[in-house]
């Protein structure tokens, strides 16, 4: 059905702010300039920039109508696996903008920040403590970044003891982020197979882990939802080569608080701070990614770092050993994303920790079960945060991964994370973390069931023309790619550029 | 345990319906080796009112622009935000949506990307943007990176004036991607010796502008002599309100921008999160890094948006991508995008004029100063002062006083005498003139 306005119900049609603009017009009062003769240096820009004018009612209902259009977790229930949508408390975001920490500057002199460098320093001894690891960059400000960070620190490492090893090993169903990292640090990129039972498969690990191998990038929990069973083993043949461990912690989530990744042998591994630790995701960021470290990559760590002495807090931005590999971004780390973290870790504490993993682990063993049979489980035995199913059971049908997932759209769901990893056929992996209840998870898998029994009973072109119910029906990502239009321009109204 | 659902009686039906024992039976794949008996040692769970306490208790003992007179800049600016931006980005929909890979339920972070990437276009004088990087430091190290790739070439020349946590980042993405850094020192009487560094190996020059000294830099004559040396010009702004009064770096012949978009929406936060913003010309759009949004229709016919061009990107092209990151600064971009849509052309280019008078107000007062003299001949809303003595040591004891007085550049660089006495100061809309006249009088008895 079509409106005059353009509206249906409660989703409204927005245009572009640009298409809002009269010139002159303000969303914000500000004091009069008083007129001075400028000391630009002659620099002064000549052109109008273009922006729109705005009154603040306009902006608010422009922006208020654009979230109406995102799905959220406050909305709705995310099984996104390998991204730990979990609850996002609002404690958190009360913490972060207390005018101690929200306007203090980073470079400040020491004694002025003595409670934002505690801040730091307490995060610090949590997220040691619970990976049982001695030492811990705190700078990186995403998982990708504290995989660069560590996979520096190794390097630097190696560099020092006169070792220039060349290669790095990653596991096929590994994040893409682990290749294209190593890549970054100029290593070539190796992939070791998966074994039948969805880990990493030993035989061929051995037979990669020559002199030349620098380290081995492994998740673990892995993409498949599984426990590396045999990780004590697999640390000991990658020491043995003389190479480092490096561990993704994407799916710290499943084992905070019951394992700590430094009992298995794990040299280096990030923690995603907006996954495990609770920090929002925030339409794609900020996130951050601290590193944990063995003793034997302490002193190779990024500057700078927080110290403690008599004195009190301090922060080295000067390596006095000339050891560390340098600086990975300005000033010292996602600051708002550690005060949400300590708020979410000192919530929980050591015995709600635990607990998190726990529920994670039993509300995806639950959904699992619940779907075994009408899906198809990639592997055997219980999993971890999430479970992974291949897409066996759609055979015939006419229904693909991506059709399933764009019905669930329609059921108010927001899809799975599909086709990934890349070592299942048709993969649909599904994390439903802790802070789903059983409710919930009882009519996600309701509607898992009936969907399934909708492809099978041969209405596939209703699941090729999902989502129907959504404020969009599906968008054309091809012709978005072939003819990209990245900005909008007053005279066409776009501005097509390839 | 507030924020977990699940009761005694729903553990228990669960289980059973697993078929487990308990809950050990799920974690049987755990090697008996790591596991442990009890809990890590850390404190128990404690209510909100408890932890809200605590954190109080730390930020209580952080002086900060919020109660102290502030001169504070060199990469982080004290800007004034409209309550309507934090309000807005608080949005459950926004702060708490996953990155819009499902374009069908993300409509409104798609849109606001798009609108985000036209606003840093204009503001650049580009004609591409992306949708975010980390920062303008690690966004300037991917540039020189982009440089690399489009010129096949791998010398990267930095200017003097670049902020040292942004050489320093572009120095550590350069110790082992197998090419090398040509730094410039930082020079305070304005000798930046770029030109005569370009040669036929050189795939970029990293300029900032208004420099670590706080000199706008014209960018016309190295922008040519990149050119014609076949190399590109990368242009770096720290403060990004200064474009809304001066020339954007596209219209100075820049290949390639990136700002540190904090001042616009976001708070000073002890260094971050912030948001890089990262612009270039259409024809390098392929060797871009990062997320982009683009403009489609939906099966309906419906104009809406999706992200695109992602086989530049890690999750699908792996170890052959243009750049490893994934995460980068959404919410961020989004309190960006809402101060500068609140702003608009009339607001963000006289809040840019208000900056540049402020300083001009502080820098006549300082000057006025025994013993401090004002380096700059031209600046936007920071600039150098040469103390009589080392500008570590006063800013202390000016911190001493409760006033938080600027950056000593012996901060960045400890062992070079020839920065000792060197204090950049920054001032903004929101600097006061008792604020000024509060550091210009301590000043004076410090110095005396």
């Amino acid at each position: 059905m079509t409106t005059q306005s353009g509206n249906r119900g409660l989703v409204m049609d927005e245009p572009l702010l640009f298409e809002q603009d009269a010139p002159g017009r303000c969303g914000v009062d500000l004091e009069a300039p008083e007129g001075r003769a400028l000391k630009l240096g002659g620099l002064e820009r000549k052109e109008p920039i273009g922006l729109p004018g705005l009154a603040e009612p306009q902006v608010v209902r422009h922006f208020t109508r654009l979230s109406q259009k995102n799905f959220a977790i406050d909305a709705g229930f995310y099984p996104l696996g390998s991204c730990t949508m979990k609850h996002n408390p609002r404690l958190n975001e009360k913490a972060v903008r207390m005018a101690g920490f929200a306007m203090a500057h980073p470079l400040q002199p020491e004694s002025t920040v003595q409670g934002a460098l505690e801040l730091i320093s307490t995060l610090a001894h949590w997220l040691t403590t619970l990976t049982g690891m001695p030492g811990v960059a705190m700078s990186p400000a995403a998982g990708a970044h504290g995989e660069l960070a560590g996979l520096m620190t190794i390097r630097a490492a190696l560099t020092a003891r006169g070792d220039a090893r060349k290669k790095v090993l990653v596991p096929e169903s590994a994040h893409g982020t682990n290749p294209a990292t190593a890549t970054l640090c100029d290593y070539a990129v190796e992939a070791i197979p998966a074994n039948e039972r969805g880990r990493i498969d030993i035989e061929a690990l051995k037979e990669a882990l020559d002199g030349d191998v620098a380290a081995l990038m492994l998740t673990n929990p892995n993409t498949c939802g599984l426990f590396e069973d045999e990780i004590i083993e697999v640390a000991r043949l990658v020491h043995d080569a003389g190479a480092f461990f490096y561990g993704d912690g994407a799916n710290f989530n499943a084992i905070v608080g019951r394992v700590r990744p430094g009992d298995l042998g794990i040299d280096a591994m990030h923690i995603n701070l907006h996954k495990t630790f609770s920090t929002p995701h925030g339409g794609g960021g900020p996130g951050s990614g601290p590193v944990v470290l063995a003793e034997s990559l302490v002193p190779f760590a990024p500057l700078p770092y927080v110290v403690v002495d008599g004195e009190g807090f301090r922060m080295v931005e000067h390596d006095p050993s000339g050891k560390s590999f340098g600086r990975l971004r300005a000033f010292h780390g996602q600051m708002g994303m550690f005060v949400r973290a300590l708020a979410y870790m000192m919530s929980h504490g050591a015995d709600g920790l635990k607990q998190v993993a726990e529920d994670a682990v039993l509300n995806a063993n639950y959904v699992m079960a619940r779907l075994n049979g009408a899906y198809h489980p990639s592997f055997d035995g219980p999993c971890m945060h999430e479970c992974l199913f291949d897409d066996r059971t759609l055979k015939d049908t006419g229904v693909s991964t991506l059709d399933l997932a764009k019905a669930l759209i329609d059921e108010g769901f927001h899809p799975m994370t599909m086709y990934f990893p890349l070592v299942v056929h048709g993969a649909m992996l599904i994390e439903p973390t802790e802070t789903e209840s059983k409710a919930t998870l009882d009519l996600f898998c309701d509607t898992m069931l009936s969907l399934m029994e909708k492809a099978q009973a041969g209405k596939a072109q209703w699941f090729h023309e999902s989502p129907h119910l959504a404020p969009w029906r599906r968008l054309d990502e091809t012709a978005a790619a072939r003819h990209p239009v990245l900005t909008w321009t007053a005279r066409e109204g776009k501005n097509a550029v390839s | 345990m507030r924020y977990l659902p699940q009761t005694d009686d729903d553990r228990a039906a669960m289980l059973a319906a697993i078929g487990a024992a308990g809950i050990d039976d799920l974690y049987v794949d755990v090697p008996r080796a790591a596991w442990r008996d009890g809990l890590v040692d850390l404190p128990l769970h404690q209510g909100e009112m408890q932890v809200e306490r605590a954190l109080a208790a730390m930020a209580g003992r952080n002086l900060h622009g919020g109660n102290a007179p502030f001169f504070l800049g060199c990469g982080s600016y004290r800007h004034h935000i409209p309550a309507s931006v934090d309000a807005l980005i608080q949005r459950g929909e926004f702060l708490t949506s996953y990155t819009p890979y499902q374009p069908e339920v993300s409509q409104g972070t798609l849109q606001m990307l798009f609108e985000f990437q036209t606003m840093i276009a204009m503001l650049t004088g580009m004609e591409v943007a992306n949708a975010s990087m980390y920062d303008g430091a690690s966004g300037t190290a991917e540039a020189v990176l982009m440089a690399n790739r489009v010129t096949r070439r791998h010398r990267a020349v930095l200017s003097g004036g670049l902020h040292p946590h942004y050489r320093e980042t572009v120095e550590t993405y350069a110790r082992y991607g197998e090419f090398e850094i040509v730094s410039r020192t930082p020079s305070p009487d304005g000798r930046d010796d770029l030109i005569d560094a370009i040669d036929e190996a050189t795939s970029c020059v990293v300029v900032q502008t208004p420099d670590l000294f706080g000199r706008p830099r014209d960018l016309s004559a190295i922008a040519q002599a990149c050119h014609k040396a076949g190399a590109l010009l990368v242009a770096v702004v720290t403060e990004v309100v200064s474009l809304g009064l001066i020339t954007p770096p596209g219209a100075m012949g820049a290949d390639i921008v990136v700002c540190e978009g904090q001042s616009l929406g976001n708070p000073m936060g002890f260094g971050g999160p912030y948001v890089g913003l990262f612009a270039t010309k259409a024809k390098y759009l392929r060797q871009m890094p990062g997320r982009l949004a683009g403009e489609t229709v939906d099966a309906e016919g419906r104009r809406g948006w999706v992200l695109t061009l992602s086989t530049r990107e890690q999750h699908i092209r792996r170890e052959k991508a243009t750049s490893n990151i994934c995460t980068n600064s959404g919410l961020c971009a989004l309190a960006f995008t809402i101060h500068l849509a609140l702003l608009g052309e009339a607001g963000f280019t006289a809040l840019a004029r208000l900056n540049h008078e402020a300083a001009q107000r502080a820098a006549e007062r300082l000057d006025a100063v025994a013993g401090v003299t004002v380096l700059n001949e031209s600046y936007f809303n920071e600039f150098t002062l040469r103390l009589s003595r080392p500008a570590a040591g006063v800013v202390e004891a000016l911190a001493g006083k409760g006033i938080l007085a600027g950056v000593p550049l012996s901060r960045f660089h400890p062992d070079d005498p020839g920065l000792a006495d060197l204090l950049v100061v920054a001032a903004t809309e929101m600097t006061t003139a008792d604020e000024i006249e509060a550091l210009a009088q301590a000043l004076a008895e410090v110095l005396a």
